[in-house]
């Protein structure tokens, strides 16, 4: 098949600032169908910048990003947001709605200016606020949800959207242990059915169950890309996070001590 | 390859319940109540969006009849129809009919961009003046009175004035080429501010006779109002113009970040939504004066009512604005007759304890 013949996600020599500050140099990276790449560094370091850049919502100082082999600039915005999802960090309410309606904002993409949401887009909703076990609250007022309850909604909208790539900025920052590791299985799974998956991890050992690829942001402007292996070791994380860490295998899991 | 057939859930859902335990067939009547409960409540909100329209329609033909010459609802029908007899007929047509016309207008053109200002600034709280445009239209208004113009004189100084306010709120909130809502509503209230302060200053500096009338316009009033069909067809388009981006203003009032993420151009439709908004502020407020707490309360009646689906919002508040303000002008002029209140007085009256109990009730 013809988009077989790209990668999912491409970035060429990308180089991004925020204000007078480089968050990275340089970056090239490539993201094929059914993998998984983790954003990782400390606080600071331009996580959610490059997040961002490489969901073109905000434009890089130089280099290009493509997605299925066509530069982003190049989509028009609703096309672009059917093929790309992305869940920012945090989804402030202003105003009452119900969990469904907030699921259904997902499908906006994929209708048209006059049409209302179909049976099939609620089924498509409802399905999604399974995944994220809020389907008994589908009437629930968001303005009434708990912290964890509200990052659940926001990602069952962005699984409502059903993007070929996934874009999440901290997903599991809220969390309970329970539902961090449901919602990394669930996008392992997207992943084996053919998505891409970027994601902004902090924690660690999360990072080194998930990620196919890393790319550590140090917060100076250095970063380290490459394969999870090659990225999450011990003498390589101490010098970002600025404090010594261990790095061990315990019954094939690699785990992530402090010193 | 194409992933749109994903199936979203897999052995590996999230929730427990979602995974095993659940034959298919719970599942299946599991959606189907979550379709029939979408379903239900969009009936429900077409059904509030009928029920509005024959309440307009009743407040209309209301207008039309009540007041110090006695009408049967006969008289009332045979005006629209053509019939003039009389001078109940005269006072039907020429007095009442362009009252209740520009009451309903007026009242609906402020709910209607209150509600688009609240979704623009995401802020529940925001009204159609709060981004100054009333007070420019008052200090254009007051101008006029205070050198004697004539009414249709008042009347385009208070747009002028009003149009002024919002090339400057608008200049100088973009001035560095970013715009954000707060930067907006800052300056916005600023420059509300300075109108006030001229104001005052020109009723302190007015004479007796003109002062009545400068109050009467600060509090807004429906009597002066005799042209009011140009601002009906503002009212008409301006709620024709927002239906295509409806939708589009759901996603927004989810916040810029996600509405982008979506597809939704967000610089473009704000500016059209500042604009429009604007638009119809400046129409009311030359049509009948500041009126107050109409353009705030209605939208938040309208959306306890139906949610907050902009596609069913928007008409809504703007026949619930109409309705209200026309039975408001009515009683205005009917319950202490033969004196007549300005109908500002009354909404405030009204509108300032339904806010308070709205507040109180929900906290956010």
């Amino acid at each position: 098949m013809k988009s077989d013949a790209y990668a999912l996600l491409e970035a060429d020599d990308l180089a991004v600032q925020i204000g007078e500050r480089w968050i990275c140099c340089d970056l090239s990276l490539r993201l094929m169908p059914g993998e998984r790449l983790v954003l990782i560094g400390p606080n600071g370091a331009g996580k959610t910048t490059l997040l961002h850049a490489l969901a073109g919502l905000r434009d890089v100082q130089r280099g290009e990003v493509r997605l299925q082999g066509r530069a982003l600039a190049e989509w028009p915005g609703r096309e672009l947001a059917q093929v790309r999802g992305v869940q920012p960090q945090s989804q402030p309410d202003w105003f009452a709605a119900t969990v469904m309606e907030t699921a259904l904002v997902g499908r906006h993409p994929h209708l048209g200016r006059w049409a209302w949401e179909s049976g099939d887009d609620v089924r498509i909703a409802h399905e999604a606020l399974i995944c994220m076990g809020l389907d008994h609250m589908g009437e629930r007022n968001i303005l009434t949800l708990s912290g964890g309850e509200r990052q659940r909604l926001a990602i069952a909208s962005l699984l409502a959207q059903q993007p070929d790539l996934y874009l999440l900025d901290e997903p599991l920052s809220h969390l309970d242990l329970h539902y961090q590791m449901a919602v990394l299985a669930h996008f392992s799974a997207l992943a084996q059915a053919g998505a891409g998956v970027v994601m902004v991890l902090h924690d660690l050992n999360l990072a080194a169950r998930f990620a196919d690829h890393v790319v550590l942001l140090d917060g100076s402007g250095k970063m380290v890309s490459g394969t999870a292996d090659e990225v999450l070791q011990a003498d390589v994380l101490s010098a970002a996070f600025g404090h010594p860490l261990r790095r061990h295998v315990i019954e094939g899991q690699v785990a992530f001590l402090l010193e | 390859m194409r992933t749109k057939a994903l199936p979203i859930s897999s052995g590996t859902a999230a929730h427990p319940r979602a995974a095993a335990p659940f034959s298919g067939d719970t599942r299946a009547v599991l959606t189907a109540r979550a379709l029939h409960n979408r379903m239900f409540a969009r009936k429900s909100a077409f059904l509030t969006l009928a029920g509005l329209l024959v309440l307009s329609v009743f407040a209309f033909l209301l207008a039309l009849r009540a007041g110090s010459l006695d009408a049967a609802w006969g008289d009332v029908f045979a005006v629209l129809g053509g019939q003039v007899d009389g001078t109940l007929g005269v006072v039907i047509r020429e007095l009442r009919l362009p009252r209740a016309v520009a009451a309903f207008t007026s009242g609906g053109l402020l709910a209607l961009s209150g509600a688009l200002m609240q979704v623009l600034l995401r802020n529940p709280l925001a009204d159609p003046y709060v981004l100054g445009i009333s007070g420019g239209a008052a200090v254009g208004a007051l101008s006029a009175i205070l050198l004697g113009a004539a009414t249709w004189l008042i009347d385009g100084a208070a747009f002028a004035g009003a149009a002024l306010a919002m090339l400057v709120v608008f200049g100088l909130s973009r001035g560095d080429g970013s715009w954000t809502q707060t930067r907006l509503l800052l300056t916005g209230v600023i420059v509300a501010a300075g109108c006030g302060a001229v104001v005052v200053f020109m009723l302190v500096m007015a004479t007796d006779t003109r002062i009545q009338s400068m109050l009467f316009w600060l509090t807004g009033d429906v009597s002066g109002a005799s042209r009011p069909w140009p601002a009906l067809a503002v009212l008409v388009a301006g709620l024709l113009a927002t239906l295509p981006f409806a939708r589009d203003l759901n996603v927004l009032a989810r916040g810029e970040l996600s509405a982008r993420a979506l597809g939704v151009r967000t610089k473009r439709l704000r500016l059209l939504v500042y604009l429009l908004a604007s638009l119809l502020t400046a129409t009311a407020v030359t049509l009948v004066g500041l009126v107050g707490f109409v353009g705030l309360i209605v939208p938040h009646l309208v959306r306890l009512a139906t949610g907050n689906d902009q596609r069913i919002l928007l008409p809504a508040s703007a026949l619930a604005g109409g309705a209200m303000l026309t039975l408001a002008d009515t009683a205005a002029r009917t319950l202490v007759a033969p004196i007549q209140l300005p109908v500002g007085v009354l909404t405030a009256m009204i509108g300032v304890p339904v806010f308070l109990f709205l507040l109180v009730r929900h906290p956010r």
